[in-house]
Parts: C-alpha cells; sequence; structure tokens
C-alpha cells in the first residue's frame, strides 16, 4: 500500500537497528518512553524490541485515552444509558473499560442500555437527528487528536439548535500528563523510572504542534523525538533519542515532519479554544488527579454539556486493589511484572483499563508480546519441511 | 524461566446468576469458546460434540465405518446487510455450511434450511434471497431438501435470518480434524484474507465506503476434494476461517493439537485494497472474516502435491505456504513480521465486527 509499505520496511528497519546497536553505549542503559498508545501497539504490533540492542528499552507510557479513563467517568456513562434512559455513543475500545459493579459499557448495553459504538463523533449528531424524542449522549474520550471533532460536534448541534444532544467531555491533555511523570517521585527523586527521552506522540503533535514540549524538554534537560506511528518512525526516533542522549542534549527534534509542524493546526486549536476550557483538575487513571490536565465544556455552550444537563457528580472510585496499571501508567512497572496479568487479567476480562485497548500496555503485551515472558520455542527444522518451505 | 513457572492462565467462570449475553459471545473468539465449554457442552454432552471441529462425524447403526461415516454440520446465518458486494444472504447461508461439512474431508449430499423472517420483510427481497440460494446449490451439486419458516413480530428480528444444516459422507480411512497437527507439518492457505468481512463493512450504514472488494463467498467442497486426492492421507486439519478470522482459526488448531504454529507475515496474501481499507478501520486483516477460503496443516513432505492441487483449483489459484507447526508447549501462534520482528497472534478479543456472516 502506498505511503504504508515504505515505512514497514524490514531491510531499512534493520539497518536502523544497526545503527541503533553501533552508537548506543554499551556501558550505559536508555530508558526511552512511548508516551503514545499509538506508538505502544506499533512497537509491539511488528516486533520493534527484537530489533534493538538490550541497554535501549522502551518504558510504555499513559498515551491510551481508554487506560487513563478512570472508573467514575465509565460509571457515569452507565449511569445515563441505565437509569436515565439516554442514547450513550461512544468510540469501540471505551465499550469494554472494566467499571464499577462488574459493569462495563458493553454488559450495561447487555442489560438494556441503548448504546451505540460510533466511528465518528458526527454519527451521535445523526444519532440526535434521528431520535429527537431521546437524549443522545456522546461520550467523549481521548487526548488532544479527538478533541476538534468534539468541538465542531458542538458547535453544529448549537447550530442546529439541537436539543437532545449533549456530551460528556472527558478529553484529557498530553503535556500537563508528561510533566506530572516527569514530576512524579519515582522520576524526580527515588529514580526508580529512568527516563532518558520520550518518543512525542504523533496524532497530538499534529494538532499541538511540537513546541508545547519545548518547555519541560529544556527545563527537565529530557530530549523529546516527536514520531510517526509507522514502525520505521519508531526506530528512527530511538536512533534521533540515543544520539541525543549520547550528545548530552535535551531538544525537542520532530521526526514526524511529514505531518506535524512546530505550531500545529491553528484552526483546530482555535476551534477547541472556543468550545472547551481546562478543567482545574481531573482525575486520571493510574496518575490521579493532575492540575489543568483536562477539557471541560464552556459555559456558552452549556446546554450540550452532560455534566450541567444531569446534574452529574462524579464519584472517584478507586481501582481493584491487585491491579497494577496505575505502577504501569507511570513507567514504573512493566506489565508482566502484575501478578494478575494473564492469569485474571487478559483482554476477554480485563481487570484493568491497560488490558482493554490494544494501545494499552498490558493489552499490547499480552496480545503480541508475551511469548517473550516464556522460553522461546523455535520451529523444528525438520528437514523436509524446511526444504518444502524454500521450495514453496 | 523454566516452563514450569509459566502463569497458567485463567479464565473467570460465566456468571450464571448475573451475567447476560453480549455480543463477544457470537464472536467465534474466546468468548464464544468459553460459552461452548460452560454452558453448552456440560448440558449436550456427549462424544461428538467433543470432537470440536466444524462438523461431527457420526457413526450409523448397521453401517460399516469402514465404508463411510456420516457427517453433519449446523451454521445460523444473521449478516447485515442483506445484500453485499460478491454474495447475499442466500448464497452465504449454503455455502458456510457445505463448508463446514467440506472441512471434515466429507461430500456434502444435502441441506437443510430454516427461515426466521420479521414481520414486513419484502418478498422481493426474500425471493431473491432464496433464488441466489438456489443458483448455489445447483452450482455444488447440494440441494436443500427440508425447511422451516416462521415469523416473528416486527422490531424483534432483523429482516431475516436462515439457518442450514448439511450432512454428507466421509470415505473410510480420512481422518482429518483439528486435532491432527504434528511439529514439522507446514499450514496451506488457499488464497487472500479479509474479502468477505471488509466486503460486508463497506455496505455498512454507518461506515460506507467505496470499494471494489468483492466477497469471496464459495463451496469449497470440490477443492478439497482435489485436494485429498492429490496426496491421500497427508491432510491433516481443514478449516474454513470465517468469524475471527485466519488468527482465531489457527488458535483453535493449536489448542486442540496443543502445538504451536510459526506463522510469515510476508507470505499471507492480502489484497491492497482489502489492506487500506482495513488501515482505514483500525481493523487487522489476519482477524477479519473469509467464506470461500480454507487453511490445511499438511504433512510437509506432501505440500507441494497438495499446493499443485490447489493452485490448479479455481478456488485456490494463490493458495501459498505461510508457516510451520512447532512444538511449543505453550499453544503460541506466533508470526515472523514482515518488518523484522515476532509476536504473537492471539484469539480474537471482544467483537470489532458484529453479524459479518
Amino acid at each position: 500500500m502506498k505511503y504504508i509499505d515504505e515505512f514497514r520496511d524490514g531491510a531499512l528497519a534493520r539497518q536502523i537497528g544497526e545503527h541503533i546497536a553501533d552508537e548506543a553505549d554499551p556501558d550505559r542503559h536508555y530508558g526511552l518512553m512511548e508516551f503514545c498508545g499509538g506508538h505502544t501497539h506499533a512497537i509491539s504490533r511488528y516486533g520493534v524490541p527484537e530489533l534493538l540492542p538490550p541497554n535501549v528499552r522502551m518504558i510504555h507510557g499513559p498515551g491510551c485515552p481508554v487506560c487513563v479513563l478512570p472508573i467514575g467517568r465509565i460509571d457515569l456513562a452507565i449511569h445515563l444509558a441505565l437509569t436515565r434512559d439516554a442514547i450513550v455513543c461512544t468510540y469501540g475500545d471505551t465499550m469494554r473499560v472494566p467499571a464499577s459493579d462488574g459493569l462495563s459499557l458493553i454488559k450495561a448495553k447487555a442489560r438494556g442500555g441503548d448504546i451505540r459504538m460510533i466511528y465518528s463523533a458526527a454519527d451521535a449528531l445523526t444519532i440526535a437527528r434521528a431520535n429527537p424524542q431521546r437524549e443522545v449522549v456522546f461520550f467523549a474520550i481521548g487526548f488532544e487528536t479527538t478533541t476538534p471533532p468534539t468541538a465542531l460536534t458542538i458547535r453544529q448541534a448549537q447550530r442546529e439548535g439541537l436539543t437532545n444532544f449533549s456530551v460528556l467531555c472527558c478529553h484529557v491533555l498530553t503535556p500537563p500528563a508528561i510533566v506530572h511523570i516527569l514530576e512524579s517521585p519515582e522520576v524526580r527523586d527515588f529514580g526508580i523510572v529512568p527516563i532518558d527521552g520520550f518518543i512525542g506522540p504523533a496524532h497530538v503533535s499534529i494538532v499541538i504542534g511540537s513546541a508545547p514540549y519545548e518547555h519541560f524538554a529544556a527545563s527537565y534537560r529530557k530530549p523529546v523525538v516527536i514520531a510517526g506511528f509507522e514502525p520505521l518512525d519508531v526506530m528512527q526516533a530511538i536512533l534521533m533519542l540515543v544520539r541525543q542522549v549520547n550528545e548530552g542534549r535535551a531538544q525537542v527534534e520532530n521526526e514526524f515532519i511529514r505531518a506535524v509542524t512546530r505550531t500545529g493546526n491553528l484552526k483546530a486549536q482555535t476551534l477547541v479554544a472556543d468550545v472547551l476550557e481546562p478543567r482545574p483538575s481531573f482525575e486520571w487513571r493510574g496518575l490521579g488527579e493532575v492540575p489543568h490536565s483536562a477539557l471541560r465544556i464552556r459555559s456558552r455552550y452549556r446546554q450540550f454539556d452532560a455534566e450541567h444537563r444531569f446534574e452529574l457528580n462524579y464519584r472517584c472510585v478507586p481501582d481493584n486493589k491487585a491491579c497494577e496499571c496505575g505502577a504501569i501508567l507511570r513507567g514504573v512497572k512493566k506489565p508482566a511484572d502484575c501478578k494478575i496479568f494473564g492469569t485474571v487479567c487478559t483482554p476477554e476480562n480485563p481487570i484493568g483499563s491497560c488490558m482493554v485497548s490494544s494501545e494499552g500496555a498490558c493489552a499490547a503485551h499480552y496480545t503480541y508480546g508475551r511469548f517473550r515472558d516464556v522460553p522461546i520455542v523455535a520451529a523444528p527444522v525438520h528437514a523436509s519441511a524446511h526444504a518444502t518451505a524454500q521450495a514453496l | 524461566m523454566s516452563a514450569a513457572t509459566v502463569k497458567r492462565g485463567y479464565i473467570r467462570p460465566l456468571d450464571i446468576k448475573r451475567g447476560r449475553i453480549d455480543l463477544s459471545h457470537g464472536a467465534g473468539g474466546k468468548a464464544s469458546a468459553q460459552l461452548i465449554e460452560e454452558l453448552f457442552l456440560p448440558a449436550l454432552d456427549n462424544a461428538f460434540l467433543h470432537q470440536r471441529d466444524d462438523g461431527a462425524v457420526l457413526g450409523l447403526p448397521d453401517f460399516d465405518a469402514a465404508e463411510g461415516r456420516l457427517v453433519m454440520a449446523t451454521d445460523a446465518h444473521v449478516v447485515s446487510p442483506l445484500f453485499f458486494p460478491g454474495g447475499d444472504l442466500g448464497c452465504l447461508a449454503v455455502h458456510g455450511t457445505i463448508n463446514d461439512v467440506a472441512m471434515s474431508g466429507a461430500r456434502p449430499l444435502y441441506l437443510s434450511a430454516s427461515f426466521i423472517i420479521e414481520e414486513g420483510f419484502a418478498l422481493a427481497d426474500l425471493q431473491r434471497i432464496v433464488q441466489s440460494m438456489a443458483s448455489s446449490c445447483r452450482e455444488a451439486g447440494v440441494p436443500v431438501v427440508t425447511g422451516d419458516t416462521k415469523v416473528v413480530e416486527q422490531g424483534k428480528g432483523d429482516g431475516v435470518f436462515i439457518s442450514t444444516t448439511g450432512v454428507g459422507v466421509l470415505p473410510g480411512g480420512v481422518d482429518i480434524s483439528g486435532r491432527n497437527a504434528r511439529p514439522g507439518d507446514v499450514v496451506l492457505l488457499s488464497g487472500s484474507i479479509g474479502d468477505h468481512g471488509v466486503a460486508v463493512l463497506s455496505r455498512r450504514e454507518s461506515l460506507a465506503f467505496e470499494t471494489t472488494v468483492q466477497s469471496d463467498t464459495a463451496a469449497l467442497h470440490t477443492l478439497v476434494a482435489a485436494m485429498l486426492a492429490a496426496a491421500p492421507g497427508s491432510v491433516r486439519v481443514l478449516r474454513d476461517p470465517t468469524r475471527g478470522g485466519l488468527a482465531t482459526t489457527l488458535n483453535e488448531v493449536a489448542q486442540q493439537s496443543r502445538v504451536g504454529i510459526l506463522l510469515r507475515e510476508a507470505d499471507i496474501p492480502v489484497k491492497p485494497e482489502v489492506n487500506a481499507a482495513c488501515e482505514l478501520l483500525g481493523l487487522d486483516p489476519l482477524y477479519v472474516a473469509n467464506e470461500g477460503k480454507l487453511i490445511a496443516v499438511v504433512a510437509a513432505e506432501a505440500a507441494g502435491a497438495v499446493l499443485g492441487a490447489m493452485r490448479a483449483h479455481p478456488r485456490g489459484l494463490d493458495a501459498t505456504c505461510i508457516g510451520e507447526i512447532t512444538g511449543d508447549p505453550h499453544h503460541f501462534v506466533q508470526m515472523s513480521t514482515s518488518f523484522g520482528g515476532r509476536r504473537v497472534v492471539d484469539w480474537l478479543t471482544g467483537e470489532q465486527l458484529p453479524r459479518i456472516c
């Protein structure tokens, strides 16, 4: 496929891998956090770790929108569907996130809740138009990438004078989360999470640009390389980070120049700023309350704010005690360190949110990489099998 | 880490008291398998169900098994929309069941069909579906010999659902089952994957995208016959990777045969337009349904002969070898990626595409 295959080229990947191995100092370790779930997924799906030397280690970050959604937020959406009789529309992965009382949106749907999976925010509007007698709520989640469509939907609803449509806005922001990780005691004081640099988000950066990362690259002395979501992008970004670390630089570099500029998409930024505003604080799963890290609907669009419309009160619900999602989202633990990883907690029966979305660190490791936790069994080199495979 | 210290997976049992059926129970992945394991099997328990293949191989009283055995398979079809590029509910209902019978190596002989129709359904559409069934039956040489019709109130069905059952005869000496894969065998695939799922999705109301992809829906029993004739006794497993796609089907085989499978991504044929649609929708072609493809696990020394027979058949022109069976004690399906890495190819989780067949 054009413009895709070029970025998945195995021969080029091997070359970059050799460069990384050549340039990485054998006497030190490189801990690199990919913030974004899109990168976590690409790294696992294409088997990127196999192409890296052992002293370059990827640390999965919290940039999976489904993973950081706290239980209390899912509970609100379920409440709207089951007790307020609203049609709740949301993106696919959100359906399976575990909530209180053993429920999830997909289970609430089986209990009679009218919950619809949509592919685009505009679909929620279509559903609202088609059901004028029903309340329709768009359960909006995601980082800066999915925020502009939500803002656009709200504006459109106002323009059309829709009176049965509202948004449960759970949009979160990338830069405050990164700062929060860098400020966490594990990273700052104890050095438990040795983060030497960040792979910056691809699609988020298309919207916000590369400038917002400059502040913490400089203040915390951590290099950032913004990278696309294809595996070669990731390899190239790792090489660029290794070089920065070796040279003692801490700059924001842009590997994803085919889409990301320094200032980002100004039109989208203006739109978002018109409709949404920062919340003083927002609870993230794993990170807890993070100041100024999420968006809410501005008061002039209040009639479209589900929290206002249904007078919802957010209630914080603690995670399952055995679940290590919090530590995993902060990079303190690896998925396999969690006692319930792969035993009680699997993608079919996720206990923690990191096991839900394919972008979640646990789901990505379980789905694509868990063979690394066990001894690799090579394919039998049956003389005949080998010969046949060659001949075919 | 030794194999003994590897954590054993734990599957939380079904919560019969409070649990409800959700869409993932119908996706053909792990949730479907659990439903069968914990609810259907204990209640309906018998040796035939434990064969765990697409069709059951049955003995008949006063009938010499060496001469042949009866094979029976059943399949309900709930595809939405009813008409899609390359096919419709009618031909799907015929092909799906013929293929389930054929995957045991049997020659399909007869079909039954029951229709659950929603009040208000257009007769013209029903006729179009039934005529499509008829022409598929004629082409396959397998007639519908009995049937049933039920009508449910408006809103209690979605157009029409068709359930078909097929019977066939398995020649003596043929033993094809998901249990038979052995380390060293090779895995053959009859053609490109993902065509059916993408074709159906392209006509979904909420998606509706332009594509030239056609469903691959087709009866595969003559392809099977040609493969078996080319290398008698060497074809160990046959499966049609429908719901859950190639990935889920291979995991079932790995589980049933207690082996591992190692695939080569570069050798798995996927049409560029299927790949493009999957990229767009965030799907992995390995999990997208097929209705006219089969996988075969074949003794390595017979692979050339079987592959030759497949490529000489119109339903297997693009047949290819995509991997090998390994002795992995964890029964992982793994894949060498074209990118140069390695990954697990797991069961389908949840439900990405409800009502694809």
